[in-house]
């Protein structure tokens, strides 16, 4: 899609090698949130590992959560630090936490006007940016206020 | 045994220190190893240490001069300690004192180099965005959101921190007013002859809220080094022992959290090492008399003041006045080089530098008879670190 939050020309999100955040990536492209859970104590953890910081156990699996969150932190972004938002102006990057997944955070763009207040825990939904003219596409993680 | 009863306290000193002239990022005539060996050397001729009696050495951040090279260049006659501390930024800076400290305690070796040299023109900056085109891993997970240089990494903290203690712009200003205060005195200093007041902070262009321009620390090209030998050979040097009193360094419960999800956020990291430090050191906040508070960004030295309890983290606004921070009258005078905002950016070892010459009283911007200089060394980031010097008075 052409009208993604941010100029385009960032380097392009991919799975890691090592295979630990790839559902996280394939769940995006399919409009879903999948995030690290254990098998055996139930907690949520983010970003992913490959074992339970709980309890230890290596048995780990994914599962998507309702899309929703509360935004813990957020910064207006002036300066550019990548020739591709030379021309960008402030942007608001948000990171939300998940409390239906023990607390985990995410990390993403608050769609909408770049001057606009933020308030600290209001609630937001999550908005699936598609870039599927990439070379290979992908999906970021974006959030509006619900 | 009590980690309380093996420790560094007195047993190692500061004998020496040197440092190259500081260039704006880029402009360094020299070449990052060469900026090592002239620190080191200068720092010996400080001492009046033979630079072939040197038998190890410390640094951290990554440090590109390697110690094998640095000693083959150098003569040294045997190689006993090579030692990094693991950790991005400016984390490193007190716990490679601490690191050399400890090899030197229990004989490891005798006479170390603790050393950072920077050369962002040779080796690029730390303040840009990446520029590939694909990313992966954790970084996969904020640089496509416009989330990558250091400020926007920290001001999240930062903003978190502001908002749950009510505090306003004001106090961060003012840290940025002393270390350009103090830089006005220091004709090493890159911003000396650019003073800064009230009017031209606030005028001053956003970098990413909550910093404005003079709230980011600069970037530099220079190297640092410092002479440390057992406190029983300290007197045997030209300059007055600053001795060790206590180095801690590590951080909290999962402080390493990926993608901003360690569960204590909105901190300087120093939660779990300020209790350490100043128990081994057997000083309070209030025995310090001057303190040099490692800035990357001004939040983090109002973090780490809190955290090291000069503070009430609701008091903010009230302790963070200028006044206060200034040399040679505040109750805490503040980054009295000029630091990291004015000084230079070494990676933070030249503010222990600065520590240990409060106690030597050569600071361009003097405390009345220093006896206590203490050291934050990178806030926010994880491991992180922090150390105390002390006059032989305070042995
Ligand atoms: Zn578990």
């Amino acid at each position: 899609m052409s009208d993604s939050y941010l100029a385009p020309g960032l380097p392009q999100p991919m799975p890691s090698p090592d295979g630990l955040d790839q559902r996280y990536w394939e769940g995006l492209n399919d409009e879903q949130i999948y995030l690290q859970r254990c098998t055996d104590c139930g907690g949520w953890q983010w970003g992913p590992e490959w074992i339970c910081h709980r309890c230890l156990s290596f048995d780990l699996g994914f599962e998507a959560v309702t899309p929703t969150g509360r935004i813990y932190s957020f910064e207006r972004v002036w300066h550019s630090v990548h020739p591709a938002l030379n021309e960008q102006g402030p942007y608001i990057v948000v990171l939300v936490e998940l409390p239906q997944a023990d607390n985990v955070r995410l990390v993403g763009n608050l769609l909408g006007d770049p001057h606009q207040e933020v308030p600290f825990g209001a609630e937001v939904e999550a908005v699936f940016e598609h870039h599927t003219d990439a070379d290979t596409p992908f999906t970021l993680l974006q959030w509006r206020f619900a | 045994m009590q980690s309380t009863d093996r420790s560094l306290r007195g047993q190692v000193a500061v004998v020496g220190v040197g440092e190259t002239d500081y260039f704006k990022r880029g402009e360094s005539p020299d070449a990052e190893f060469k900026l090592a060996l002239k620190a080191i050397l200068r720092a010996c001729e400080n001492a009046g240490v033979s630079p072939k009696d040197v038998d190890g050495f410390a640094s951290y951040s990554n440090d590109r001069s390697d110690p094998s090279k640095l000693a083959a260049a150098l003569g040294c006659k045997e190689l006993r300690f090579a030692n990094m501390q693991w950790g991005g930024g400016g984390g490193g800076g007190s716990a490679a004192i601490g690191n050399a400290a400890a090899a030197i305690a229990t004989g490891m070796a005798d006479c170390v180099v603790v050393f950072r040299a920077l050369a962002q023109g040779e080796f690029g900056r730390f303040g840009q965005g990446p520029r590939r085109n694909v990313i992966a891993g954790g970084m996969a997970h904020t640089v496509p959101y416009g989330l990558m240089s250091p400020a926007q990494m920290f001001a999240m903290k930062v903003q978190r921190f502001m908002h749950d203690f009510r505090v306003e712009q004001p106090a961060l200003r003012s840290i940025s007013l002393a270390s350009y205060h103090h830089a006005q005195n220091n004709p090493r200093a890159v911003m000396y002859g650019r003073p800064l007041d009230e009017a031209k902070y606030d005028e001053s262009r956003w970098i990413v809220e909550p910093f404005h321009l003079f709230d980011c620390c600069l970037e530099n090209d220079g190297a640092a080094a410092m002479i440390l030998v057992p406190a029983e050979r300290a007197k045997d040097f030209a300059n007055l022992p600053a001795y060790l009193l206590s180095a801690a360094s590590g951080s909290h419960y999962r402080a390493g959290a990926s993608v901003h999800n360690t569960p204590d956020y909105a901190t300087s990291t120093f939660k779990t090492l300020a209790p350490r430090l100043f128990e081994v050191a057997g000083v309070q906040p209030a025995d310090v008399d001057v303190l040099q508070s490692y800035e990357n960004f001004t939040g983090g030295v109002l973090m780490s003041i809190v955290e090291h309890g000069f503070c009430e983290p609701d008091g903010c606004n009230e302790f963070f006045v200028k006044d206060r921070l200034l040399a040679p009258d505040g109750d805490l005078p503040l980054n009295t080089s000029g630091g990291n905002l004015a000084e230079c950016y070494m990676h933070g070892l030249g503010l222990n530098v600065e520590a240990v010459r409060q106690l030597w009283g050569e600071s361009t911007s003097q405390v009345a008879d220093a006896q206590v200089s203490m050291v934050i060394s990178g806030p926010m980031v994880t491991p992180v670190s922090c150390c105390i010097f002390g006059a032989e008075a305070t042995l």
